[in-house]
């Protein structure tokens, strides 16, 4: 336990908290690199994910990229593209986008999935057009998957990001990585259970946004009964939602 | 291509390694999740608890895990044994949450006729409970492989040898078809496993057609996730 003791003292020790390289400076570049792949990955996953369960179409290669890239080990991704692409935050970045692309389109084609398809069609007989249906109907409903599948894709995001110090100056893992060549197990241990703290903060912060995200009239009228089950079958993959190498 | 054909050996005997590493990690977990499972399926009040716990210790970053386990086990931190018992705590993460489903997707009909026609608590566990809830706990199980032999690699950056020592290898020296190979190497391990996951399956439980019963039980996983989260 003296081990977590000397971990502690090196997170309150002041001098670690200011000047170049200091904690609040590396939980910064930690959070704004993490946001930034979340956006692009966002922008590129979200409506491929909609477009996928609100149509059907094109889900097998949908499943097969999602599944695929899952066991593609992320220490190889990030140190080819650092290898291609040089000294710098690209590298990391474009490894990152790729691995958080899986759980965010899994969510989302998975999410519209679950919609009764009663419901969507009521919707298209009341005279709903199918951007109604997708904005007012399916994405409402999806709403607490969707989340569920951006909360795994930032929690690997964060993981990552702290790998990914292996191959650039950034974030919390640079404690890690200094601590193993200097051999200052208090500083490793330190940056580690910065990381996790930072980990686990995010993720109950997403898993309030799950609760709250879910529409008031379904959470009245309990959404088990609501969702009986969709009338084409699902997504034979792992579990899309909560999957994801945690590295 | 040249790097590999001079270096065979050396890929061959990281693989038998990552195995070494991997293997024990998978079966492990599956044994030690499924009566944990088994738990939250039966006891209402243990279900939450239990897989909150699982939900914490997976959102744990597995490199933060690898250095905070050590002072608590008392290993060190190069030992192949402290990343195994780290990458069981992964596996039975997510295999707790896919064992309480594949029990609970166990009709109750069937469970009171066995009840009826005289099985004991634990007759009823081996012959008919474990059984039905075969067919997901391979797909969890799936998973888990999966994710293990990836997370394995990521032992190579703290001094734990496997293919990922050729992403370190190979990073440092800057040739690209070490990692390339790395990475190949890994997921073609992985596919391995997972056929055989999938083959074992298909043996211990020729009932079953693999396909329909997953992708049946794994869309009922999903709404209940939903509903949990």
């Amino acid at each position: 336990m003296n081990l977590f003791l000397d971990a502690i003292a090196w997170i309150l020790d002041p001098a670690n908290w200011s000047g170049v390289g200091s904690i609040p400076e590396r939980i910064g570049q930690h959070l704004l690199i993490s946001a930034i792949v979340l956006v692009i990955a966002s922008l590129i996953a979200l409506p491929i994910g909609v477009l996928v369960g609100h149509s059907g179409r094109g889900k097998d290669p949908a499943v097969m990229v999602s599944g695929g890239l899952r066991a593609l080990p992320t220490l190889g991704a990030l140190t080819l593209f650092a290898l291609w692409l040089g000294i710098g935050l690209q590298a990391p970045i474009i490894a990152l986008v790729i691995l958080a692309i899986p759980p965010l389109l899994a969510g989302a084609y998975a999410g519209l999935e679950s919609v009764d398809r009663r419901t969507i069609d009521a919707a298209r007989a009341m005279g709903m057009r199918e951007d109604q249906i997708v904005g007012k109907v399916e994405l409402p409903l999806a709403m607490p998957i969707v989340v569920g599948g951006i909360r795994s894709a930032t929690l690997q995001i964060i993981a990552t990001a702290t790998l990914a110090a292996y191959v650039a100056d950034f974030g919390l893992g640079r404690f890690i990585f200094e601590g193993l060549k200097t051999r200052d197990y208090a500083e490793m241990l330190g940056g580690s259970i910065l990381v996790i703290i930072l980990a686990l903060v995010v993720d109950g912060g997403f898993a309030l946004t799950q609760r709250i995200v879910v529409p008031a009239g379904v959470r009245a009228t309990q959404s088990t009964e609501l969702r009986s089950g969709p009338a084409r079958p699902r997504a034979a993959m792992g579990r899309p939602i909560t999957e994801g190498n945690q590295e | 291509m040249n790097w590999l054909w001079s270096n065979l050996d050396l890929v061959g005997e990281l693989m038998l390694v990552h195995l070494a590493l991997s293997v024990p990690a998978i079966i492990l977990s599956f044994v030690v999740s499924v009566p944990i499972g088994w738990l939250a399926h039966r006891y209402r009040w243990s279900r939450g608890v239990l897989l909150s716990l699982c939900a914490l210790l997976y959102a744990v970053p597995s490199l933060a895990l690898f250095i905070a386990l050590p002072p608590i086990t008392g290993l060190s931190l190069r030992s192949p044994l402290n990343l195994v018992i780290a990458l069981t705590l992964y596996g039975v993460a997510v295999l707790v949450r896919t064992a309480a489903d594949a029990f609970d997707s166990v009709e109750p009909d069937v469970r009171q006729s066995a009840t009826a026609v005289g099985y004991s608590v634990t007759g009823r566990f081996w012959g008919v409970e474990l059984p039905l809830a075969g067919p997901v706990l391979i797909a969890g199980l799936r998973v888990v492989i999966v994710s293990t032999v990836s997370l394995v690699t990521v032992g190579a950056v703290i001094g734990v040898p496997s293919l990922g020592s050729l992403f370190t290898d190979g990073f440092q020296r800057n040739i690209q078809a070490e990692i390339i190979t790395g990475i190949v190497a890994t997921i073609a391990l992985a596919l391995a496993l997972d056929w055989a996951a999938v083959l074992i399956g298909r043996l211990l439980m020729p009932w079953s057609r693999p396909n329909v019963a997953t992708s049946r039980a794994q869309s009922t996983t999903l709404v209940k996730q939903a509903d949990v989260a």
